[in-house]
């Protein structure tokens, strides 16, 4: 039986951002972004499946971040987590990695009972790859970064293929560790039909909370004991839940700041425009033999 | 206010003895940041028998050398490492450290920076040491962590103004490498190190390595595609018209990305960058972690079907078409005017 945390995020599609989306302290406005579960956390929760399967044990997931990114815990629960924890507090916001890791590390130490924690390398949005490492040290395990493969676990070892520049090694941590995963180390399982259709309506605290606001014959006390009755409710973490130190949380906890923002604004350069011809070509080497760059 | 160190060090990273590119650019870098705060260059040297290249440091700029030598730091390990750093950083409270962005770079400098609550910013671009006015108090010396970010569109400045150290990860070939005429006098500082119980939680049981035969960054030629190209089958023409004119083939990360061309060829932010005498960028529409490692080619190329790609804004030469038209024309221009 191995037991696994796996940190989870849900990140905004960097692919397509426009300036409105930039508040005016330079971070992030996230409501006004298509949101997406990071592929390779994806990627660490199916590590943590394939250990479950071949050894039994559970698996939790477990995000920070604002009360919509319950979509990716439900998305965690379709793919065959046992448990999927919410870490949400206004207190929370604005964290950079160092106050994030915090946060995530007091919040393992409460779910507890581990043997491994997974993560991906890194999240699209910042691509810091920072996270895993400053949790895994606030936890005080040691980590292994860049994983491509659980080659072996036995008794209270196990052992890990991972990248490094120009190849490859394999190490062997105790137990518990902290492993982030690359995004080509295993191809996630495909949602279960039967697990969609069980817990499509999973809810976490705030989530219930929402319907009883809008039902004044919903009460939340019972709505919670109902869900949880069902395996459908996403327990939520606050701040007061975890009782940390609200400085070393958010933005009032991260020392790096966001001191200036700059739109990139192109232009004033305008290339030579080259005829797409043969005399085009033709024209443009011969300026690059000129210039002594070619030929 | 200001009662922090004015040290700037500089973790060289090591692989048999010898120092990695990123970490003699980042101690020319430093010797500037030192500088501009009248402040002194420190190098952080771990490793098995790693005097001569402690003394190489000197070379480009350090003033100073910490040196833990030992033969349990043969190789990289984070707990022993980060250890040694955690300690030394606590101690000396330095005000800036800089790691490379390699895989070693990226592994140990989060864990020191969490175990000392220092600020760390991955992968900058442009680091510079200026007087601060943020929210309406002033800060003398901050280190300015400048790097594109959220997908590209915006360039940050990342300060960390409160805390003691300030870390940040740079990629190999963002900063230039510039050795010292004439070096510093030598002075290490051996720091003892013995292994204890907990760096033993993990160990080494095999390594292997291929010293990677792509030196993107010495080639005076480079043709690099991007997601552009289509399919893999497009991108042979990329091979083609590097083989013709004798570049190095690259590409940006979405190529990388598709599959069509393995990371170590990529030119980027994540990727290596690159200051040849011509670069070709063809299908790459040019986000700015792209430019951001090409735009110092003395002269670039584009090709793309998008008269409008802002890869054009940072061009010499653009030509508008679809790149399995253009290629072939050019190789073919090219062929006839070297007969």
């Amino acid at each position: 039986m191995h037991n696994s945390i796996v940190l989870v995020k849900q990140v905004p599609d960097t692919t397509n951002i426009s300036g409105q989306v930039m508040k005016e302290d330079g971070t992030v406005n996230r409501a006004k972004l298509p949101a997406i579960f990071n592929f390779e956390d994806k990627v660490a929760l199916e590590f943590a499946l394939r250990i479950k399967d071949e050894f039994g044990g559970k698996v939790t997931a477990v995000t920070m971040g604002p009360p919509r990114a319950s979509d990716i815990l439900r998305e965690c629960l379709y793919m065959g987590a046992d448990e999927a924890y919410l870490i949400t507090d206004r207190k929370f916001a604005g964290a950079d990695t160092l106050a994030t890791s915090y946060v995530l590390s007091e919040a393992i130490k409460k779910i507890g009972d581990y043997d491994f924690v997974f993560a991906g390398r890194q999240a699209i949005d910042g691509d810091t790859a920072q996270v895993g490492p400053q949790t895994a040290e606030k936890l005080n395990i040691p980590q292994i970064t860049y994983s491509e493969e659980i080659l072996q676990i036995k008794e209270n070892c196990v052992r890990v293929r991972r990248k490094i520049e120009g190849g490859y090694e394999i190490l062997e941590s105790r137990l518990p560790v902290l492993i982030t995963v690359l995004k080509d180390a295993a191809e996630p399982r495909p949602f279960g039909a039967k697990r969609v259709m069980a817990y499509k309506s999973a809810k976490s605290l705030l989530e219930l909370e929402k319907m009883a606001e809008g039902n004044s014959l919903l009460y939340i006390d019972k709505l919670v004991y109902e869900y949880k009755s069902r395996s459908l409710f996403i327990p939520t973490l606050t701040a007061d839940d975890l009782h940390i130190d609200v400085a070393r949380c958010g933005i009032k906890g991260s020392p790096t700041k966001v001191y200036a923002v700059e739109s990139v604004v192109l232009g004033g350069s305008e290339p030579v425009r080259i005829e797409n011809t043969s005399a085009g070509m033709i024209s443009l080497i011969d300026k690059l033999m000129e210039d002594r760059i070619l030929g | 206010m200001n009662d922090f160190s004015n040290d700037v060090w500089v973790f060289v990273e090591q692989r048999n003895g010898k120092a990695a590119d990123v970490s003699l650019e980042l101690l020319s870098k430093g010797r500037k940041l030192a500088d501009s705060m009248r402040g002194i260059l420190k190098s952080v040297v771990i490793g098995e028998g790693v005097q001569s290249l402690a003394i190489e440091t000197f070379r480009y700029g350090a003033d100073e050398a910490y040196v833990a030598d030992h033969a349990y730091l043969k190789n990289y390990a984070t707990l022993p490492y980060s250890r040694l750093l955690n300690e030394l950083v606590e101690r000396h409270k330095p005000r800036v450290v800089l790691f490379g962005a390699t895989i070693i770079g990226r592994d140990l400098a989060p864990r020191v920076a969490s175990h000392t609550r220092s600020g760390l910013t991955a992968d900058c671009t442009d680091l510079q040491i200026s007087d601060v006015s943020y929210l309406g108090k002033e800060y003398k010396n901050l280190l300015l962590q400048i790097r594109p970010a959220f997908g590209g569109n915006i360039i940050a400045t990342i300060i960390a103004p409160d805390i003691p150290t300030q870390m940040a990860t740079v990629r190999e070939g963002v900063m230039e490498m510039h050795p010292l005429a004439q070096p510093h006098e030598i002075r290490i500082s051996e720091i003892s190190f013995s292994p204890n119980g907990v760096d033993g939680l993990v160990s080494l049981i095999e390594q292997h390595r291929e010293e990677s035969k792509v030196n993107l960054k010495s080639a005076p030629i480079i043709v690099a595609g991007g997601y552009g190209m289509g399919t893999k089958e497009n991108f042979r023409l990329i091979h083609e018209l590097a083989h013709t004119i004798g570049g190095e083939v690259a590409g940006s990360r979405a190529a990388v990305d598709a599959g069509f061309i393995p990371h170590e060829r990529q030119v980027g932010q994540t990727g290596v960058t690159v200051r040849p005498k011509l670069y070709f960028a063809i299908g790459i529409s040019g986000a700015i972690q792209h430019r951001a490692g090409m735009q110092e080619a003395k002269k670039i190329i584009a090709i793309n079907t998008d008269p409008d790609a802002p890869i054009f804004d940072v061009s010499h030469y653009g030509i508008v078409g679809d790149a399995t038209d253009v290629i072939p024309k050019f190789i073919e221009a090219f062929k006839s005017r070297l007969k």
